[in-house]
């Protein structure tokens, strides 16, 4: 019974969930709803905050500062995207009170995530949040490329479900444990039926990471899915995977990291190297954030890679400024509207400065960060993750990483050309982005601002890493 | 000296001046002529603020001076300020080119001027930083962040092929300087500081010398920039606007000579003058060679741009024979070509905004219909090709001083820059202004307006001052100097 109150933000959430789902039935009022999940999940922020540092059932679910600090992360991501879906979903046709209810239902099941301390309660966070996914990726049932999103992230999905269920298995039945903290104690290095284990596992949770070689799917989902759902892919599932990998190695598998090591650290090159290069020729503005969000998670693997405090510590500074620069770059794609329609063409950009000066010096600025040049907030995130790729003497991956740094600016820079130096086209909508300048603005002046007092997010960093090493 | 944090003010009035320009909504010509004024009147506050720097600026003292210093990111990396002799004069240069540059846009920039105005005050907040700050991490902040603005700058409101050229600045630049930030990371890993003063005198071993000074190399090489690398900058400088040229020739490519001198051959001696004969070499050739492609040059600023690229040689040499003269004689080098291929490439904007070609064939005898213009661009071309005099000799002569007594050979092919620099600067010259004006649309040519009067003027009195008595210039620069070359000769020892 005691376990029962570690996981209350979860029970709660749940509860919530369920009530908002038989309400949902009598009550058209989608936007109301919609509130009502914003204010659980702002309440369920404030539950994290005093909820006692403990472990539940059996030491398979950890509450700690780690994990504490990516379920706010995660729920700052949902609360985002719940935000973008009212601004947005008159016009893009998924009036579904569902959307709400299945973004709580994945958030659950990435706050599990981040606390799973076992093979079992990680596998059932990821597939509760995955599950969510598939549903919400082909949540616009009159669009062929939503549908197709979904089917094909569930296709792939669930192979990578499968995957991942076959290294558990082999992970289990080489060490005899599924807790993360015995499987190290029991942990035999010769074996290798446990590396088995281990690369199938990574396979796994590099397609929920949309690491390279695993990142097929992420184009297309991006692509096809509304954009207030790509936003929500961009934003939380990433960082509760990567905690949820951080946690699985570091907990269990410390021991024998040179085994892991190196496979991060290809996975790590391959997302940068790969991402700088497609990225150049895309022409979706969301397919080229999904290939940006791919070179962005190899940098942040680096960070895993290390296996130092100092990773650890400059990968949650990464993801927190990731987070912060997904916010800004998604509320503005949500913004480009014209006429009830919205464009995600990178052309349709095209001097667009002419008419929303303010706006478009803010994503320029977004974009400069993206690219990491200083003094904005990306540049920190990569500084942190170069810091500690040499301290840990991997100095081959900051190599790859700065050069992939360059590569990548191309791009970005790209659509600050097109935004700035090209011939304007037709004025976008001013009005009914009131919601989103809620987020735009905010989460923009962060990422400038970020360089005069950066110690918060580092002092967050250093909270969150002390009760993984 | 005073408590007040004089060089943070004189860093962050125009971030404050940008604020005030956001807040200017309208956008029709009354307003854009109230930005400009805006502009103008905040920079030019700051060039005020800045002289008197030179007035509370004790001589005798080769240390830090006006030092800020508070706790930024974490231990080690600190928000450090400072200015000695080397860097003062390039902060007073920087603010005053500014305004310079803002009034001389009065015309030019025909739409989008609030950017363009912030772009402007950015780019001068990230110009004064790089001279002021003494933290690497600081530095390199501020060294990068004004590719942002200047990246703008080219890109808006520059010529027929400005998205190249603006792109070939950029990612050269940025290339170059990624690789001087991990050469920064790893000394604030192995040294546990990026405190420019502390590691003025931490010992680094030779192994690591040799690499980093390779990184930090790589940076400045391609900002300052040196042949081979300097392709960007005949681009950069054709198709950005005129006041753009202006601060790219005039500040821009002096951050990284500063660099040289405060980081390269500061830290870094022994792999510095292990180095010196390969950049010897370098400078040799690239004031051989640019100046020979200077000499065929159509276009003029692309003429200008070749041009610089060869002074900067003289400055590269200057620097690393680590001598006094020398150093001296590079930093009064960059410090006269700021000024002189500034103004030169002001004297371009002005014919280019009367008749908007900058091709060398469609001018000449402009000297009948244009007095005051050719006595003015006169001045800046002697100062250019180094007549004693103006300020271009006494920064080329300390040069050549110092390179022969270190080694004759690379100092004969240098002076042969000096006869060539003659060659191309007096050719344009003959081209432009002499001759008879037989071409039909240069009838219409008038001469400097009062606006372009009060820009010229100043640098005018500067060049001839600084090229007439030089002393209270070296008076700044010269405790400073000696301090460097005496820990460079302490560490070698």
């Amino acid at each position: 019974m005691q376990s029962l109150v570690y996981i209350l933000p979860e029970i709660f959430l749940f509860i919530v969930a369920t009530v908002l789902l038989v309400t949902g039935l009598f009550l058209k009022n989608i936007k109301f709803i919609n509130l009502l999940a914003i204010f659980s999940l702002l309440v369920t922020v404030i539950l994290i905050l005093n909820q006692p540092f403990q472990s539940a059932f059996l030491n398979s679910f950890v509450v700690d500062e780690f994990s504490l600090v990516l379920k706010v992360m995660i729920l700052i991501g949902s609360i985002a995207s719940l935000i973008m879906f009212v601004s947005s979903k008159d016009d893009l046709n998924i009036n579904i009170y569902e959307f709400p209810i299945l973004i709580i239902f994945s958030t659950i099941g990435m706050m599990v995530m981040v606390s799973a301390n076992d093979l079992l309660a990680m596998f059932i966070g990821l597939e509760l949040q995955s599950l969510s996914l598939y549903v919400l990726a082909a949540l616009n049932r009159n669009s062929l490329l939503s549908s197709e999103a979904g089917i094909k992230y569930f296709i792939l999905g669930a192979l990578s479900s499968g995957l991942l269920l076959f290294g558990i298995s082999y992970i289990y039945g080489f060490s005899g444990n599924t807790n993360f903290n015995l499987i190290a104690v029991n942990i035999n290095p010769e074996s290798l039926g446990l590396i088995i284990g281990i690369v199938f596992v990574l396979a796994g949770l590099a397609f929920k990471v949309s690491a390279v070689p695993f990142h097929m799917w992420t184009p297309d989902v991006y692509q096809g899915a509304p954009t207030p759902i790509t936003g929500f892919f961009a934003l939380a599932p990433k960082i509760a995977a990567m905690g949820l990998l951080v946690r699985f190695l570091f907990n269990s598998f410390g021991e024998i990291y040179i085994d892991w090591q190196q496979i991060i650290f290809f996975i790590s090159i391959a997302s940068m190297m790969l991402a700088a290069f497609a990225a150049i020729a895309q022409t979706n503005l969301k397919r080229l954030m999904a290939y940006s969000s791919i070179g962005h998670i190899g940098y942040a693997l680096i960070g895993v890679a290390c296996f130092t405090d100092e990773g650890l510590r400059s990968l949650l500074i990464y993801l927190m400024i990731y987070l912060i620069m997904n916010i800004a770059v998604f509320a503005f794609l949500l913004s480009l509207k014209r006429n009830d329609g919205y464009f995600e063409s990178i052309s349709d950009l095209s001097g667009m400065h002419k008419n929303h000066p303010l706006r478009t010096m803010l994503i320029a600025l977004i974009m400069f960060s993206l690219a990491g040049i200083p003094p904005l907030a990306g540049f920190f995130g990569k500084f942190y993750i170069f810091i500690a790729a040499i301290e840990s003497e991997m100095l081959f991956l900051a190599i790859i990483g700065v050069i992939a740094s360059v590569i990548s600016a191309f791009y970005y820079l790209r659509i600050v050309k097109i935004m700035y130096f090209d011939e304007p086209k037709e004025e976008f909508d001013g009005s009914s982005i009131k919601s989103l300048n809620l987020l735009y603005y905010p989460s923009s002046i962060l990422i400038i601002i970020f360089f005069i007092y950066p110690s918060p997010v580092i002092n967050i960093s250093e909270y969150a890493i002390q009760s993984i090493i | 000296m005073s408590e007040i944090p004089i060089l943070s003010i004189l860093i962050f009035i125009p971030v404050v001046g940008i604020f005030f320009m956001l807040l200017i909504r309208n956008n029709d010509d009354q307003s854009s002529q109230n930005l400009k004024h805006t502009a103008l009147w905040i920079t030019f506050l700051n060039f005020i603020i800045s002289l008197s720097l030179l007035f509370s600026f004790d001589l005798n003292n080769p240390d830090f001076q006006f030092v800020e210093k508070y706790a930024w990111i974490e231990s080690g990396i600190s928000y450090h300020l400072g200015i000695d002799g080397v860097s003062i004069l390039f902060v007073i240069l920087t603010t005053m080119l500014v305004p310079i540059c803002i009034l001389a846009s009065y015309e030019s920039i025909k739409f989008s001027v609030k950017e363009y105005l912030i772009s402007f005050l950015a780019l001068e907040t990230f110009m004064i930083g790089v001279f002021c700050s003494l933290d690497l991490v600081l530095f390199y902040l501020f060294f990068e962040g004004g590719l942002i603005p200047m990246f703008l700058i080219i890109g808006i409101w520059g010529g027929e092929r400005r998205v190249y050229s603006t792109f070939k600045f950029f990612l050269y630049t940025l290339a170059g300087s990624v690789f001087m930030l991990l050469a920064i990371i790893y000394i604030f890993i192995s040294t546990g500081t990026t405190d420019v003063e502390k590691l003025l005198v931490y010992n680094f071993t030779t192994n690591e010398q040799l690499i980093l000074w390779i990184a930090f190399f790589t940076s400045f090489m391609v900002k300052i920039p040196m042949w081979p690398f300097h392709t960007w900058l005949p681009d950069a400088h054709v198709e950005a606007p005129t006041a753009g040229s202006v601060i790219l020739a005039g500040v821009l490519l002096k951050m990284a000579g500063y660099g040289f001198i405060r980081f390269s051959i500061g830290f870094f001696p022994d792999a510095s003058e292990f180095f010196a004969p390969f950049i010897f070499s370098l400078s040799v050739i690239a004031i051989i060679v640019t100046s020979l492609i200077a000499l065929v040059q159509e276009d003029m600023k692309k003429l200008i741009a070749y041009s610089s690229v060869a002074h900067m040689g003289f400055v590269t040499l200057g620097i690393f024979t680590f001598t006094v003269q020398g150093i001296e004689g590079g930093i009064i080098q960059m410090i006269s070509h700021g000024i002189v291929s500034a103004a030169l490439f002001l004297c371009v904007g002005v014919v280019y905004d009367r008749l908007h070609t900058r091709e060398i064939a469609r001018y000449g005898g402009l000297v009948s219909k244009m007095p005051f213009y050719s006595f003015s661009f006169m001045i800046f071309i002697l100062a250019s090709l180094g007549l004693p005099g103006t300020s271009g000799f006494v920064g080329e002569f300390l040069v050549l001083l110092s390179i022969f007594t270190v080694n004759t050979y690379f100092a004969i092919f240098a002076t042969t820059g000096v006869v060539l620099a003659a060659t191309y600067s007096l050719w344009l010259y003959r081209r432009i202004i002499f001759g008879a004006l037989i071409k039909d649309d240069l009838s219409e040519m008038f001469d400097l307006t009062r606006r372009e009067i009060i820009i010229f003027v100043p640098l005018i009195i500067l060049t001839i001052f600084i090229g007439l008595y030089p002393k209270p210039i070296i008076n700044i620069i010269e405790p400073s100097t000696e301090k460097i070359v005496n820990q460079i000769k302490m560490k070698l020892d």
